[in-house]
């Protein structure tokens, strides 16, 4: 059995089909791409796993059971979520002590000083950055706070919403290796958005390309890293990832 | 070659609570009828380089430079009318967001109009607007033409944006990551459509941009910045033999969709860099 | 390491110093503005000054001198601001008027506020028929004029100054939910919002923990920004005779008293006045510049 299982998922916003039709699978342990310009509704996907968006058709399953709307606390404590922007996912008025001491209080948590520590320690920042506001952090550093907030509670799952593409190239490469080594140290489950195949590339065993609300096709790392893609809007991205190529030789 | 911008010892610095800081920190270079590609991280000083040029640097900011010259004229001191006589038409500039560039309540015809006559006259000016939508390759030139810019998409919006700053044929164009808030298919058409103006208009492009990779494809010249200094200029298509560790390491950070380098290399930053 | 540098460091080791060092740094803000200062000068008079007034006031506020010879005297050594028709000292009226004032305004104050960011806020992060059914009760009061309502409903409880601040109070409300409810409407699809939503909390928590600081500010500016409208509210009240009763040294009510002699006798009316005018652009000025340190999209 997955642990999470979307069949043929249906979002609307009022008379619009963000996302029409989408089934997909991922096991536990594993690490999950979806590829896909902007409009093609991979982010509307995740959001719709948490909560966030409605789901108008299909159906979402967690561990075999299909998730209630609103969803049940206990969903909040084995699937959480990183969002795109650093910029936007903190609170502007709260310091990073605040941030990551209200979900503890939440749900209920005793030894929180403890768990804060401990949540900055495993995302790289020291005990200095505690009692900062986001207004002085940096992008990176902010990005950090944000999977600390996501991982404080312990889930198994995270959903991943373009984590890295509001940073600066050597920040991500450091993002990205500190997602790796998490999901390694916890056996974590990871769902990735990107619009970068390079970056689902290297984070994920399996991907799909989305557009235009659907699936175009589903590709394993082996196949996406060999070439190996049948449709042609997935040989485009691939094309495209590669950067820019002159029509005509150069003069 | 002879060199539409020279550019020597540029400065800019911003007052603070501790005193002034320098954001560029003498830069330096000739640009021809080229493309010229700036890189570097945020904050790096590329696009306040791209600003200074135009005269652009956001006050209480200040720009210097010891020799400033585009086609002869010195821009240091250049007065209202003669930033007049060159901006928007001589040289343009292009942002990353069409949203903030583009009039929000008037039609992407009106605004091209009003562009075109600046230099040239009413009835030519319309022909001239349509005629430039079709060169940016927007396939319904009419539509867009009667379209608000909160009507079209950001891939649309941008070449719309392309097109107005296009439309009086400037000699020099810079261009501040135009494509970063694109899908990459679109990226390429855009790219595309700034490489045949280079090629055969022979116009001069300044292209600022955080993607090294894009950068080492399109453009010809790279300048790598690192805090607001000019750490290494090399041939774009040597970018990958660069030898400054900034640039090799900026290089290696980027995970590829062969290579399985795990964990990938990380940027280890020297102090002497920003010295 | 000196104590301005623990205010200002970027790296607070304590949740007290991280908000002390907020607050510092809000007020090197303020001392920049010039005008603002003054306008917080005045606030801080009039506080010190209703704190202190049997000390600073030379005479009785409520009992009179000799009516045979000290009524109507106009400004002298003796009577800085000359006396009433009653023979009181008119200086003193004023000073011990300032805790009328003073008591008006925060009573205001703290009634209004946190219903108008109560409203603002839930109507504005529920929305649907919640949303409609409390901003058309803003609606309805905001239809009124607001001395026309205090007016109504100073008539229906009574003349006084506690029912003339309840007046106030409930009809100075509606313009702070308006504003906390744009405010959360901007915030409400934010990333930090459904980030926190994602953790469990419920509406409550979000609503007071997440929502509200950041309405808080702009409704503090404009809270402040009404405080002379408030006065003037109040100082009308008094003047129609429907707020402070006599004999309490309630400004507008002083102006009122001395109507009668504005001609000849232009000290009686004209001094309450003056206080009235400072006090208010005392309030104008410290929420002009608290709007530039606290609102963030108003800064340069």
């Amino acid at each position: 059995m997955s642990l999470i299982q979307v069949n043929d998922l249906v979002v609307m916003f009022g008379p619009v089909a963000a996302v029409r039709g989408v089934s997909f699978h991922v096991e536990e342990g594993e690490s999950y791409g979806i590829v896909g310009e902007s409009g093609s509704g991979k982010s509307t996907v995740l959001r719709a796993i948490c909560g966030l968006a409605p789901t108008s058709a299909g159906e979402i399953r967690l561990d075999g059971k299909v998730l209630s709307a609103p969803r049940h606390p206990d969903f909040y404590r084995r699937v959480q979520m990183v969002f795109q922007d650093p910029y936007a996912s903190l609170h502007p008025r709260h310091t990073v002590d605040r941030v990551l001491s209200e979900p503890l209080a939440i749900h209920g948590f005793k030894d929180r000083e403890a768990r804060i520590e401990q949540a900055l320690e495993d995302v790289g920042l020291g005990h200095g950055f505690r009692f900062r506001y986001p207004h002085q952090l940096s992008g990176g550093q902010r990005q950090r706070v944000a999977i600390a907030r996501a991982l404080i509670l312990e889930p198994r799952v995270l959903l991943l919403d373009e984590p890295t593409s509001a940073l600066d190239a050597s920040i991500q490469a450091e993002v990205l290796n500190l997602l790796d080594r998490l999901r390694g140290e916890r056996g974590l489950t990871y769902i990735l958005v990107s619009h970068d195949l390079a970056v689902v590339a290297h984070m994920c065993e399996r991907l799909m390309v989305m557009q235009h609300g659907q699936v175009v096709e589903e590709l394993t790392r082996a196949r996406l890293q060999a070439h190996d893609a049948t449709e042609p809007y997935t040989r485009d991205l691939l094309l495209a990832s590669e950067g820019y190529r002159p029509l005509t030789a150069r003069a | 070659m002879t060199a539409l911008l020279t550019v020597d010892d540029l400065r800019v610095s911003f007052p603070t609570r501790n005193g002034p800081t320098e954001v560029v920190r003498g830069v330096s270079f000739q640009l021809g009828r080229e493309r010229l590609g700036i890189v570097g991280e945020s904050g790096s000083g590329k696009s306040q380089t791209g600003r200074a040029i135009l005269g652009l640097t956001p006050p209480p900011g200040k720009a210097t430079a010891k020799r400033l010259e585009f086609d002869g004229i010195d821009l240091r001191d250049a007065s209202v009318a003669t930033w007049r006589s060159l901006r928007g038409i001589r040289i343009s500039l292009i942002m990353q967001d069409p949203k903030f560039s583009l009039n929000p309540v008037m039609t992407i015809g009106r605004q091209l109009i009003e562009a075109a006559r600046r230099t040239s006259g009413r009835a030519e000016a319309k022909d001239r607007a349509v005629a430039m939508l079709e060169a940016v390759q927007i396939r319904d030139p009419r539509r867009v033409f009667d379209a608000y810019p909160h009507e079209l998409s950001g891939g649309m919006g941008q070449r719309a944006m392309i097109a107005m700053m296009l439309i009086t044929e400037p000699d020099l164009l810079i261009a501040d990551e135009p494509t970063s808030a694109l899908d990459v298919t679109v990226q390429i058409e855009v790219l595309r459509i700034l490489d045949r103006l280079v090629t055969e208009r022979g116009m001069g492009l300044i292209f600022i941009s955080h993607d090294l990779r894009l950068v080492s494809s399109f453009c010809d010249r790279v300048l790598v910045m690192y805090a607001g200094r000019m750490v290494e200029e090399v041939k774009a298509s040597e970018l990958a033999q660069a030898k400054h560790p900034y640039t090799q390491g900026l290089f290696k950070c980027l995970p590829t969709i062969e290579g399985d380098v795990r964990p990938l290399p990380t940027l280890q930053r020297d102090a002497d860099w920003a010295r | 390491m000196s104590d301005r540098e623990w205010l200002l460091t970027e790296q607070p080791a304590s949740r007290r110093q991280a908000r002390l060092g907020q607050a510092y740094r809000r007020w090197l803000a303020l001392r920049r503005n010039g005008l603002a200062l003054v306008g917080l000068g005045i606030v801080v008079a009039l506080i010190l000054v209703a704190i202190f007034a049997p000390l600073l006031a030379p005479y009785d506020p409520i009992a009179g001198g000799d009516l045979r010879l000290d009524r109507l005297l106009p400004p002298s050594w003796a009577h800085p601001f000359g006396t009433d028709d009653l023979a009181r000292d008119i200086f003193s009226r004023v000073i011990y008027g300032s805790r009328l004032t003073l008591m008006v305004v925060i009573l205001v104050a703290l009634i209004a506020t946190p219903i108008g960011l109560l409203v603002g806020t839930t109507a504005g992060y529920l929305g649907g028929w919640v949303d409609v059914v409390l901003m058309r009760i803003t609606d309805i009061f905001l239809a009124f004029p607001r001395l026309v309502l205090a007016l109504a409903f100073v008539a229906a409880l009574g003349p006084g100054i506690e029912n003339a601040i309840l007046a106030i109070a409930v009809t100075s409300w509606p313009p702070y939910a308006r504003l906390a409810r744009a405010e959360t409407l901007t915030v409400r699809d934010s990333d930090f919002i459904s980030a926190i939503r994602l953790q469990g909390a419920s509406s409550a928590r979000i609503l007071w923990g997440h929502v509200t600081p950041l309405c808080l500010s702009s409704v503090i500016v404009r809270v402040t920004l009404d405080m002379a409208g408030i006065i003037l509210t109040a100082a009308g009240l008094g003047f129609l005779g429907l707020g402070a009763q006599p004999p309490l040294p309630e400004w507008g009510a002083m102006i009122a008293g001395g109507r009668r002699f504005i001609i000849d006798q232009w000290w009686v009316s004209t001094m309450p006045g003056v206080a009235i005018f400072v006090v208010s652009l005392g309030f104008n000025l410290l929420g002009d510049g608290l709007r530039d340190v606290l609102d963030p999209k108003a800064r340069k």
